[in-house]
């Protein structure tokens, strides 16, 4: 039997850069095939193209033996390709029913002749959803509207607006990105439950547990090509990483016991509210000590970046209080805690992080540019500037034409090393990082984390906010669990288990749930 | 659990607008006892009948302009050139009007047929010219991607500019005499019902009635039909409308069409039913009224028709006021429909929320 999907020798080229590289994929009926790759590798220009989205510049795609060519997504649809991408592609203030039959409207028979016109029949679509909703076990509620829904269940209703469009194949890029590892694990039993029932599906991931939790046949993906396919039997982390990324890589942070020092850090019953004034940090209390790392994990959206926004002097603080060493810096400025000891890695490098219209040299002194040497008076000293960026592009091993290229135009590993280059050229005694490798390739989340450990064994105190839980395992050595603005539990890193974290992400704590 | 949550929420907001509702009877009841007490206690049971009718006439052009804005917004076009495309509809309107009248009797024909053949024309011409309009503001802001603001002054500029040449050249002087406009008449059988009947169905002209079926229409189509809920999704979230295979730019450029067409009714109104002359700057704010109308009904067709009335009212009472206390300075009644335009929107109607995608070019990817 030919394969559900095939496609050979797919070429796409954007301006100045060759996307995918006579990529060949196949998927076989009824089989999870893994996509996996670094961000730029090429993942989803392929997906794109399999699903109309792009058209190759060469290369053929058969379905299940018949050649076929996509112009839009609406003949991928026709011949049963489904996709639910990362980013969900919903309408908040819509029903579930509405956003399901967006598109593929089922119409009241009394009324047809009007086209588009005519009136909707929502019965018989609830209906149908309600029938694919129980065939496949996915728990959706057609007459709730998505925005009040949680983001597992919004990706179901992705899922079952696929199906209801016939989906013979269903790719799915990036699925957990949003989910707690327990939402992760429903994913995978729907993912199972879908295949045995004929359904074909693509699975993209960067993470390499997921691989081998699910996947049926691994492909990896770099730099446009198409390495090499294998199976979860087979293969080993080490080797896909490899694959991945086309060297060796320490997946492993070889790290010490922590040896905790003075408290540096202190935050006593702390409350901050987002900007439509909704409180979302609720009384949290905390302390980093020198030389260690305090983890903060949760799902996103959790109250994560209002604390270090306010620990940072960017949001006002609204109840508690929070000290620097021996200062009340609650209610300080950001350039005061800048100037206390604090490095800060920012959430989001493009809005907070970095001016992207300024070399690199510009961005690496943004702390300090007003201080001597880099200031002599009201003047800039470009000498001192440029020496400094040259220091530091070599020892952060930042990848850039010169220190004078915008630092918009860097990759985004290269743009994070220059703001942890930043931050942590000076004697800072507390390092605040956010989400620190967010979208980057295995290489610059090795260097990145490598320098972390770094600066808590020169006796920083490090507070480290990811919402990727292997980051934070493998990194703290406390962790402390975030969930709807407090913080459940703090457990030591060696003693908690991933089963642990995961129930307390979503607001399990001692069999009952908050 | 969700369900349960659902029609909670549901019971809330109905009891917000159960509240709305309320405030605005008290506040009617509070205007007219106001009005009657400043015409000396002259408003029986009639006038009352007669000054809602005479709302509801001063309420079309509005309800009509915010229809225009409400169907563009829903697509994520913003649409602040409504003002201009009325004064354009209003002009083109009065000159055909005027001109096809003279053409068609020095052709011989039977004047009483001239006049409807001149006024029907002049509409559908009037509809064509703010359609006009509104092809070169969905072309510059659609197609071109430009900032949707801007694009709408510039249609405004550019209408003050086309009209006020034409008034100048053509309209201002030595016209021939035109057939006037539409004729007022009673809706069979629905004028007869008591109290309804004459204040809604009754005396009346042409563009008033559209404007009742429209709203009904509108409502149907945005909430009952694919079109509608395509346009809403492209309004939302058109990214996720695209990957449907839903063309983004088809649904905008439609809808924006259709806005200009409503907005050409709401031009004709002027010089096609209101008045026989045209002067530039007859349309007065109203374009712009009507998008308060609209946010104040919150982007649905029955909002945007309440906030409408509201301000028809005001506009009727203060022509009333004025011919009955001439002691009155007259341009202090003649704030009041702007002033409660201005309390009704910042008042009691809560916080309105725009589609999330208005106002914001669509690229693809």
């Amino acid at each position: 039997m030919p394969p559900a999907l095939q496609a050979t020798g797919i070429t796409k080229r954007f301006p100045g850069v060759l996307a995918n590289d006579h990529v060949d994929f196949d998927l076989q009926s009824g089989e999870i095939h893994g996509l996996l790759g670094e961000n730029g590798a090429g993942k989803s220009t392929l997906m794109n193209i399999l699903y109309g989205l792009y058209q190759p510049d060469e290369g053929t795609i058969s379905i299940v033996g018949t050649p076929t060519r996509f112009s839009s997504p609406h003949d991928a649809i026709a011949q049963g390709i489904g996709m639910v991408h990362q980013h969900f592609m919903l309408v908040p203030p819509l029903t579930v029913t509405e956003n399901i039959i967006l598109g593929q409207e089922s119409l009241q028979p009394a009324t047809q002749f009007l086209g588009q016109l005519s009136a909707l029949d929502r019965r018989s679509a609830a209906q149908r959803i309600r029938e694919l909703s129980h065939q496949y076990r996915l728990d959706v509620d057609p007459d709730a509207h998505v925005k009040d829904l949680p983001v597992g269940a919004q990706q179901r209703v992705e899922i079952v607006k696929a199906l209801y469009r016939r989906a013979e194949i269903l790719i799915l890029d990036e699925p957990t990105a949003v989910l707690t590892p327990q939402e992760a694990d429903e994913l995978f039993v729907i993912m199972r439950e879908l295949v045995k029932q004929g359904k074909s599906i693509v699975f993209i991931t960067h993470k390499l547990r997921e691989m081998f939790a699910v996947t049926d046949r691994i492909s990896v993906m770099r730099g446009g090509k198409m390495v090499g396919t294998t199976t979860p039997k087979q293969a080993t982390s080490e080797m896909l990483a490899e694959m991945m990324v086309g060297r060796q890589v320490i997946l492993q942070i070889d790290k010490q016991a922590a040896q905790p020092g003075d408290v540096i850090l202190r935050v006593g019953n702390l409350q901050v509210q987002d900007d439509r004034h909704a409180t979302t940090v609720h009384d949290v209390s905390f302390e980093v000590r020198a030389g260690e790392i305090l983890g903060i994990a949760g799902v996103q959206g959790n109250g994560q970046r209002e604390l270090v926004e306010a620990l940072t002097g960017l949001r006002p603080v609204s109840g508690g209080h929070v000290a620097l060493l021996d200062h009340d810096t609650t209610h300080a400025t950001p350039r005061q805690i800048t100037e206390f000891g604090t490095g800060h890695v920012p959430e989001d490098r493009h809005k907070h992080g970095l001016v992207l219209t300024f070399p690199v040299r510009d961005n690496l002194v943004l702390c300090t540019y007003y201080e001597s040497p880099f200031a002599r008076g009201v003047e800039i000293d470009e000498a001192h500037i440029e020496n400094e960026a040259q220091k530091l592009v070599k020892e952060f091993d930042i990848r850039t034409p010169s220190t004078g290229t915008l630092v918009g135009s860097l990759s985004g590993g290269n743009q994070q090393k220059v703001i942890v280059a930043r931050e942590l050229d000076r004697p800072v005694k507390l390092l605040i990082v956010n989400q620190p490798t967010r979208g980057l390739d295995v290489g610059s989340i090795e260097f990145i984390h490598r320098r972390i450990v770094e600066a808590r064994d020169r006796h920083t105190a490090v507070l480290l906010v990811s919402a990727e839980l292997d980051e934070i395992m493998s990194l703290s050595d406390r962790i402390a669990v975030m969930y709807k603005g407090r913080i459940l539990d703090t457990l030591n890193a060696p003693d908690a288990t991933r089963e642990q974290l995961g129930l307390l992400m979503a607001g399990v704590k001692g069999g009952a749930h908050v | 659990m969700a369900v349960l949550a659902n029609k909670q929420r549901a019971i809330k907001i109905s009891s917000r607008q159960i509240l709305n509702a309320v405030f605005i009877g008290i506040g009617a009841v509070a205007v007219f006892l106001v009005f009657d007490a400043i015409i000396g206690g002259k408003c029986d049971s009639k006038c009352v009948i007669g000054t809602l009718n005479q709302a509801i006439r001063y309420a079309a052009p509005v309800a009509l302009a915010a229809y225009c804005g409400l169907m563009c917004e829903r697509a994520a076009v913003i649409n602040i050139g409504i003002e201009g495309m009325m004064l354009t509809a209003a002009m083109v309107g009065y000159g055909v009007n005027v001109y096809a009248f003279t053409w068609l009797k020095a052709g011989g024909m039977d004047p009483a047929l001239a006049g409807d053949a001149s006024r029907w024309l002049s509409l559908l011409l009037a509809i064509a010219a703010s359609g006009l309009m509104a092809l070169l503001h969905g072309v510059v802001s659609i197609r071109f991607k430009a900032d949707q603001i801007i694009s709408g002054t510039v249609i405004n500029i550019l209408a003050l500019g086309i009209t006020g040449y034409f008034y100048r050249q053509y309209l201002a002087q030595d016209i021939p005499p035109g057939p006037g406009t539409f004729a007022p008449f009673d809706i069979p059988l629905l004028a007869q019902i008591p109290i309804l009947g004459p204040i809604v169905f009754q005396g009346q002209k042409p563009i008033v009635y559209f404007m009742m079926i429209v709203t009904l229409l509108i409502h149907y189509v945005l909430f009952f039909t694919p079109w509608g809920l395509r346009t809403r999704a492209v309004g939302e979230n058109p990214r996720a409308a695209d990957t449907l295979g839903i063309n983004v730019f088809r649904v905008r450029y439609i809808n924006v069409l259709l806005g200009g067409a409503l907005a050409g009714f709401a031009g004709a109104w002027f010089t096609l039913e209101a008045v026989d002359v045209f002067n530039p700057q007859m349309t007065n704010g109203l374009g712009f009224i009507g998008l308060a109308a609209m946010i104040f009904g919150n982007w649905s067709p029955f909002g945007a028709l309440a906030g409408a009335l509201i301000f028809g009212l005001g506009n009727t009472i203060t022509t009333t006021i004025s011919i009955f206390r001439p002691d009155i300075p007259s341009q202090i009644p003649q704030m009041l429909p702007y002033v409660l335009t201005i309390l009704v929107l910042t008042g009691f109607v809560g916080r309105a929320i725009p589609p999330a995608a208005d106002g914001q070019p669509y690229e693809k990817q």
